[in-house]
Parts: C-alpha cells; structure tokens; sequence
C-alpha cells in the first residue's frame, strides 16, 4: 500500500484532544509471499488500532481471521518471507523496518508477549526461577545476577506460586498448564512493560484455571499500569476483560468500538451473528442458536467485494463491488480519491455499507439471520420416569494401575480415573457429563463404549447388561451405540472417501450393497452436505463439514444412544452453532438420545436436559440442567458455574467469580475424604469439626432438593444468581 | 448452515456408489511417472528374455580368441577377462536379478507390514511373542546360515529357496518401525470408531493402519529391490549366491567392478540395467504412494 498521508480530517481532529496511544498500529498488512506458483496469503489487509496507558484491547475473531499474525508483525516475530507494509508505533516510534537486535531491545522491556500454549514457552532443561531471572537480567545486565534472582522470585510470589524460593528451582515439567502460564506472565511483566500483547492466554486452560489467569492478568494490569492488547476467540473472556474490541474477518477489522457497542449495538453483520452464535448460559430458553452459513473465505482467493458477502444475510449486489471500508456508523460516503486511511480513533466504525440501515432498523441478530425452527421432541411431554432406560451406569470403577521396572514390573499405585459413578439416560433425553481435563469424563465414555465387563459395577445397554453378553449379542448391540468424537481432523480415516467413512459401519453389520448407498447418501443430505461430496477424501473439508461426516457415520445404523465426546469444541464459534443446531434437530426427529461429554457449560446448558458434574473420577453433582445451573448446591458446581464468563460486558462487571484456590489433584493420589475439600471455598468457612468431618468421611451423593437433583457434599446448599 | 432437509421432500436418484480401486487405477494411468517406470519394466524384463535368445553365443560360453575385448560385432556389449560374452551375461543375469529383487522386496515388505501392524496393534503377548521373533532373526548369522544351505540354491528353482532366504532376513528393521507407527495409529480416533462400530480386529489392521501407513512401506519396497539384488551380489562373490550355470546380474557387477577404469564396457552395461531396473520401480511406487495419498492430490492440484 502507499505511503499517503491521513485522509480523514476527523480523525486528525480527536487526536489532537487524546494523548498519545502506547501503542499505535496502522493499515498494517501482512503477506506470505507463495514459493512453487502458490498464491500468496495475504494473512493482515490494513489492520489499524491504538492502545492508550491502562486500557485493555481485545482483537477477536475466528481462526484464520489474522489476529495472531497482525500481534507476532507488531512484535517482530514473523519470519523473514512475509512482508509486512504499514505502520506499528511504539510511543510514537516506528518498529517496522527496525533490525532483530533493535527489537530484542525492545521486547520483554517495553513490549511483550504471553503466548496461548505454557508448555512451549518455557524451556524445559532450564529452571522455571533461572528463565525468569534471565528475562530480566537481559534488559538489565548491571543489576547483578543475585538482584534479577530476587526479583524472579518476587515475580513468582506476584503470580501467586506457593513457596516462591523453593519452585524457583523448579523445572517447567513439575508445573502444571495454569501454573506456568503464570510463570509466562512474571515474564511478560518482569520488566515493567508499557504494552502486554496476550495471544489466547486462556485457551488452553480449563475454565477454573482461566478464571485465575484472567484475575491474574487484571492483577498485571494493575501493578504495571500496562496498555493490554487480548486476542481471543472467546466472547465470554473479552466481554468481562477488555475495554474497547476489534473484531477481525478474513484478515480485515470488520467492526471496532467500545465493549458495550459491540455487544448492544452490533451494526456488522458478521459480529452481529457470531454474537448470537454464542450459547449462552445465563439465558435458559435461547431457542435455536444463529449459524453463519458457509465458511471463511481462502486468504490468499479473496473476492473482489465484502469478503463477508457470501455468508452475510443482508448481502446486495453492490457489497460485491469493492470491499467496504472501516467507517463510523452509517456513512458510507468516500472521499474523493476513493481511498479512505483508517485511524483508530476511539470512535465505533464498522466496515458495512448497509450500517446505516441497520442502524436506523434497530437490527439484530435474530432479526437478519434464519433461524431454523427446532421441531420440539415428543418426549418432552412424557414424564421421565416412565421412559425407558437406554443407558444405566451403576458403581462403575476404573482404575489404571501405575508400574514401575522394566524386568519385574510392580504395582506401585493407582489411577482412580473412574472412581464409582451412577447415572441413567432414558429414551430421547440428553444428559451432559462436565468437569474439568483429568476429572475422567473421556474415560467413563471408553468404558462405556467398550461394552465390556467393568472391573466394578455394571453398565446397561438398552437394559442389557454388557458383562453377560455373548459376542454376537455385543456385536449387535453396537448398533444401538455410535460415538462423535471430539477432533474431527482425528476421527476420519484421511485414506478413506467419505462414501466409504459413512458405510464402514453398514458393511460391518452387513447391509447388502444397493442398501449401503442408498443410505449413504441420505446420510449426506440428513448432515447438510451434498451428494457430489462422496467421493472426496475428508482432508477437503473444513472442522465443521468434517464434524458433520462424523456424526453421519454415527447415524448410519440408526442408534437409540449418541455418545458425543467434545463434538463442537474444535469448531470456530459460527461453525459450531449449526453443528449443535444440526444435534438439537436430528434429536428432536430421531428421538436420539445423547450422552454429552464437554467442558464449555454454556453449550451443555443449551443442549442438554440434565447435567452430571464430575470431579476426580467421581459425579460430585447431578440433577436437570434447569436445576443445576439456577440452584447449584455443590461448591464446586458454584464455583464452575461461577467461573465461566459470560457475553455480556454488562452482567459480567456485575458477577463475582468464585475464584478456585491451585489445580487438580493428581488422580493417583486424591485427598482424603471429600476429594474437593483442598479447593474447597466452602472448606475453609466451616468450623473444625465440620472441617474433620470432610477430611474423614467421603461425602455420599444425596438428593438436595424434592426433584432429581443430587449432590455429593456434606453442607450442600443450594445457590441461586451464580450465573 | 444449511438445515436438515426434509424426509418428505421427494428423494433424487442416489448416484452410485464410488469405485475406490477404479478410481486408484484411473490416477495411476493418469500419472506419467507410472506409465513411465512400467513401460521401463516392461522393457528390462523383454530384453532379459529376448536377450539369450538373440544373442549368437550361450550362457556360460567362452570366446578365447576374445579376451577383454571391447564392443565389436561379434560381442555386442564386449567381453569379460575369461572370453565371457557380456551381453549375454548381462541380459541372462538380468532375468534372474528381476524376479529376485522384486520378489525379495514384495515378500519383505508383507512380512514386515504384517508382524509389526499385529504385534503394534494387539500389544501384549502377540507384540512380546512377534517382537521376539524380530529379534531373533536379527541376531542370526544370516551369512553362516545361507552358507549352510547354499548348496541347495543349486538346479532348477533354487533360486527361490534363495529368494524367501534373502527376504527372511531383511523383514526385521521394517517391521520395527511399522509397530511403532501402529502404536501410534492405534489411539487414532477413527480406530476407536472403528473398534466401537464392531470392526473386527485384523480388518481394522487392514482397512485403516496399513493404508495409512503406505507410503512407508512403498518406500521401503523401493528401496529392498536394489538392496536385494545388491545382497545377492554379496553372497555371488562368496559363491554363496546364485550358483553357475545361473548367473545374476549382481554375479556380473562383482566381475566386471575391477576393471571399471580399465575396461568400462564389462562394467557399465551391467550397472547401467541395475540402475534402470531401479528407476523404474522407484517411479511406480512413487506414483503409486501419490495416488494412494489423498493430502497429496490435493496439496498439487
């Protein structure tokens, strides 16, 4: 792009009244050259935004919409091939252009960076205290190798690590995820920055380790009164977190202003739909949730207009013209060389050229998009107890025994994976398993599914008891149990067509030929997907088509119980609102029931009709979702619900989380008697003999209320307002 | 997205179902390299029969009045320190280095594809007994041991005895490293699927890890049929290969090696026909791992 000075006079005019943003960033464009006749991808198509002292950015938008790339350009982080035109200003320095060392001079001291995956941040052969020490000797060589340790262990300390001295000398494979995520932060903050660039801090973490990180990073904005700049996927962190947002399409802003104009007065379509494509879990009769027909567009095949168009509802002929720049609400006049320079400048912009309309309309989400009428299930007017019983867990145990010793393996301890659980779904009924990574959702699923003899308990099929069963008679009742798997890049074989991934399990149970197609390719159209879609192999379709592929295999031979584990969390958000519309209706048609395995409560509350909530192998709390999530009565359940932001900036700054002390206990070693109680904030208000009696005596799960609703705590109270 | 279409809705005519091998031999005839490398093959193996036959002398026969000579009317490819007619040797020894070569890497290859996907997949005492097995055959002296048995190698199909030696001891490293790809395969979530939909095991070995496991064992084949035909070579030179009247094309390399600066001609036929017999089965199986390879196809188009 060309060097022309600021158009917009306007823009000018408020600058002069702000300060100076720390950090300003301007028609940014990031290209990868292609090598081999590969077109090139043009990753950033004229970014622009500024962050002043103290304030919070968030830059939202789904993967492969530019929003890391347009950060890693700002720190100088991108490889040399990929050509970067525009302009990044550090208090009103320019760093584009500026050589390595330049930079390094200028990371981890004026900006830096917390990255989304702790594990490859840290070098694993050195101390957690000896990297932190050495970020800040780095920028400050003379003050000695024993101040910087001090320093490092004071970071530790403001981090929240328990005995600072002594995990110094710690290496990074003894800390868990949301420990050394926080040891990424001390870093990020050792050295005083003026602009902390955080790339999905939260996402791999669970959400009671998210809930501290994000307290944690408040708690860095704060000390070093830093200019924060978060790119996320998640509406919830943003909405409670961030001060102003941007959201990025297609490498492109799409829509910047404030958090509360973006979330009560969308005028882009694109962030008005993906806003409604959110589950939410504080609303409980959301209705069908707002899919975004299609996918993202190539970044290196753009269309010449709107690169929203395709997918947009209030698409014209004219949005395929020229692509729309970033304006303030409503004018979509140009100047006269056709060309406006975009400036963050506080104000809303959107680059829509219907925003006007849609403004003047009081548009929203609900109002643009179709939204598909969700026939209501049959099932839901007969009472649950006179349903039959498609899966009955009773006492079920796992346990994996821990060996040491090459020669002469012994047992030296166990993993209590699975550690005596209950639970029962009937005909047409959705029930959700949640809980944190290593609470053992996935393996009470394998154990499910594998229709063998567990080592305690009983599992029942369809009444059928599965440690009894021949092995024809498991053989057929496979039929009547199929399995959606979490990781749709995983869970189709890449040698297969689609034709045959759908059929295997047709040809398995020997449905003659001429059937086998037939059903296929009804299986297709059942899924949303097209008939001429056979013969290709999955790698040619995006997570969301290839999710589809997989639950039409899970259809093929007409089963009573889905199992669906995680199926929508590897979705970008649009995506993943038709996929739980898709679930919702082939529910609703087939009389399907599921057993729901996810960590995100707000898709559960939105799918499933009763929830079990688990914790170290064991359900800590079960009852209707109704139930669960107004009155939960099991402080961890409270604590859970409590964590989860919520999108909504408003709601959210009015919320107290529970914030939950540490991590997980490691299964192979749980506390004694309540294995909550050393995160319990409960625990720590009771008197000392009640206190003896959650260190003594494992808690039985007892109904709390008249209804179905149970939970496994000795004070379970139940809660109201948490969500 | 796109909503459930209604049931009701009057159905179209399902088109029929894809051919899975139809459409692999319709890509394989497309790729040039694979018409290419059998169109080679085709030719090697048509001059190793042809060849004897056309040829004025016999296997075996001595030219004394023709010593070391270089390439002249009467010996096409010229002639080897002991009168012996190159071409002739060459072209009979090809015959016996083709079906050897392709024989010992098809046989190799299937031995080491199928110990190692069942000791990977099943684990336990299958993977404790077959892993066992692997490395007892590495262990071998597999030189003492064709030693012993070379003097059956002698008279009408002893090369074969040959061949399934060669190939018994050249499965092992292979089948290593198919286990450990099985192992990681195994955790697969299709293989999950697979297993959840009542596939039965040794179907799930065949239908899911061994194509996905493809183009390791198509290079592997590749490379076990110049290795072969080189192995052989080394057994000839102790006499403990393909025995006379039978003579190999690794037989006639190891004769004319010495004299490669001297007299190119007894050496450079010989080798350039190993070269080619190589090329032209590298070329299949690299058109052939392509076409089995669906992120390939893709990634070029």
């Amino acid at each position: 792009m060309s060097t022309e000075t600021i158009v917009d006079s306007a823009a000018a005019d408020s600058e002069r009244t702000r300060p100076t943003p720390v950090l300003e960033v301007t028609d940014l464009t990031v290209t990868f050259r292609g090598f081999n006749n590969n077109p090139d991808v043009k990753a950033v198509r004229g970014v622009s935004y500024a962050v002043h002292r103290g304030e919070v950015l968030g830059i939202v938008g789904e993967s492969g919409s530019g929003k890391s790339v347009s950060s890693m350009a700002a720190m100088g982080l991108l490889p040399d091939h990929a050509e970067i035109t525009g302009s990044v200003r550090l208090h009103g320095e320019e760093l584009l252009g500026k050589s390595d060392r330049e930079m390094a001079r200028k990371r981890g001291k004026v900006i830096s960076m917390v990255f989304q995956d702790p594990l490859s941040g840290l070098t694993p052969v050195y101390t957690v205290g000896d990297q932190l020490a050495e970020a800040v000797m780095v920028h400050n060589p003379k003050g000695g190798k024993a101040k910087a340790r001090a320093r490092a262990v004071e970071l530790l300390e403001l981090v929240g690590i328990p005995n600072p001295a002594e995990r110094y000398r710690s290496f990074p494979h003894e800390f868990s995820g949301g420990m050394r995520q926080r040891v990424m932060i001390a870093m990020a903050m050792a050295n005083d920055p003026d602009v902390i660039i955080c790339d999905e801090p939260t996402t791999a973490l669970d959400v009671t380790i998210q809930a501290q990180i994000l307290d944690l990073l408040r708690t860095a904005q704060r000390e070093t009164g830093a200019a924060i700049v978060m790119i996320t996927h998640d509406l919830g962190v943003v909405a409670g977190f961030v001060d102003r947002l941007l959201v990025m399409y297609a490498g492109r802003p799409v829509e910047i202003g404030s958090v509360d104009e973006i979330y009560y007065s969308s005028r882009m379509p694109y962030t008005m739909g993906l806003l409604g494509a959110v589950p939410r879990m504080d609303l409980e009769d959301q209705g069908a949730l707002v899919p975004i027909k299609g996918n993202p567009p190539s970044l290196s095949a753009l269309p010449p207009g709107c690169p929203f168009a395709p997918r947009c509802p209030l698409a014209q002929p004219e949005c395929d013209d020229s692509e729309p720049d970033l304006l303030p609400v409503g004018s979509a006049v140009r100047t006269e060389d056709g060309r406006t320079r975009v400036r963050d400048d506080g104000e809303q912009r959107v680059a829509c050229i219907r925003s006007g309309e849609i403004d003047a309309n009081r548009w929203t989400a609900q109002d643009i998009y179709p939204v598909p009428e969700i026939p209501e299930a049959e099932a839901a007017s007969a009472r649950r107890e006179d349903l039959p019983e498609v899966l009955r867990v009773r006492d079920l145990i796992k346990h994996h025994p821990l060996m040491k010793g090459s020669v002469f393996k012994r047992r030296v301890g166990t993993v209590y994976a699975v550690d005596g659980i209950d639970f029962d779904i009937r005909e047409g009924e959705t029930l959700a398993l949640v809980g944190e990574s290593g609470c053992g959702k996935s393996s009470t699923l394998m154990e499910v599914m594998g229709l063998e003899k567990p080592e305690r308990g009983s599992i029942e099929v369809m009444g059928r008891e599965v440690g009894s069963l021949s092995r024809s008679e498991r053989f057929s009742l496979r039929r009547d149990m199929q399995i959606v798997f979490q990781d749709p890049m995983s869970s189709l074989d890449p040698r297969m067509t689609v034709f045959d991934i759908i059929a295997e399990p047709l040809r398995t149970h020997r449905v003659g030929a001429q059937a086998v197609t037939e059903r296929v390719y009804e299986l297709l159209r059942l899924v949303g997907l097209n008939t001429e879609h056979a013969t290709r192999f999955p790698a040619e379709f995006s997570g969301g088509q290839r999710q589809r592929i997989g639950i039409a295999r899970a259809l093929a031979l007409e089963p009573k119980l889905l199992v669906l584990d995680e199926p929508v969390s590897a979705l970008d958000v649009s995506i993943q609102a038709g996929v739980v519309n898709l679930l919702e209706e082939l529910q609703a048609k087939l009389g399907l029931a599921y057993l729901f395995v996810a960590h995100d409560l707000s898709v559960v509350r939105h799918i499933a009709d009763r929830v079990a909530v688990m914790y170290l192998g064991k359900v800590v709390e079960i009852g209707a979702t109704k139930a669960i999530y107004e009155h939960p009565s099991h402080p961890y359940t409270q604590a859970l619900l409590s964590a989860i932001p919520v999108p909504d900036p408003e709601r959210e700054r009015s919320r107290t989380h529970i914030v939950l002390e540490g991590d997980l206990p490691s299964p192979a070693n749980p506390p004694s008697g309540c294995s909550f109680r050393t995160r319990c904030q409960k625990f720590i208000t009771l008197q000392e003999s009640d206190q003896e009696q959650c260190m003594s005596a494992e808690p039985r799960i007892l109904p709390t209320n008249g209804d179905d609703q149970a939970s496994a705590c000795h004070f379970a109270e139940r809660q109201a307002g948490l969500v | 997205m796109t909503t459930v279409t209604e049931t009701t809705q009057d159905v179209p005519a399902s088109p029929p179902a894809p051919n899975r091998i139809k459409d692999l031999a319709r890509q394989l005839i497309a790729t040039r390299r694979v018409i290419v490398g059998i169109v080679i093959l085709v030719l090697l193996t048509l001059f190793a029969l042809l060849g004897p036959v056309i040829s004025p002398w016999n296997v075996g026969e001595r030219d004394y009045t023709a010593l070391l000579q270089g390439i002249s009317p009467d010996h096409w490819f010229g002639t080897n320190r002991t009168g012996l007619d190159i071409f002739t040797q060459t072209t009979a020894g090809l015959q016996k280095s083709l079906l050897i070569g392709l024989l010992v890497a098809l046989i190799s290859t299937v031995v080491a594809a199928l110990v190692g996907a069942f000791a990977g997949y099943f684990g336990g005492f299958t993977d404790r007994a077959l892993t066992w097995i692997a490395d007892l055959a590495l262990v071998l002296p597999s030189f003492v041991i064709l030693a012993i048995l070379s003097r059956h190698f002698v008279g009408n199909g002893g090369w074969l005895i040959l061949v399934v030696l060669l190939a018994a001891f050249s499965w092992m490293v292979t089948s290593k490293m198919v286990r450990g790809l099985t192992i990681s395969l195994r955790e697969r979530e299709y293989i999950h699927a697979a297993r959840f939909m009542g596939v039965p095991p040794y179907k799930i070995i065949f239908r899911h890890i061994l194509p996905n496991m493809s183009s390791l064992l198509i290079a592997d084949a590749t490379i076990m049929v110049s290795t072969a035909i080189i192995g052989e070579t080394a057994l000839s030179y102790f006499g403990l290969g393909v025995q006379s009247p039978d003579v190999s094309l690794g037989v006639v390399i190891a004769d004319g090696a010495s004299f490669a600066t001297t007299a190119p001609w007894v050496f450079i036929f010989p080798t350039a026909l190993l070269v080619l017999l190589v090329l032209g089965v590298n070329m299949i199986g690299d058109g052939l791992r392509d076409a089995l390879d669906p992120t390939a196809k893709s990634r070029r188009s």
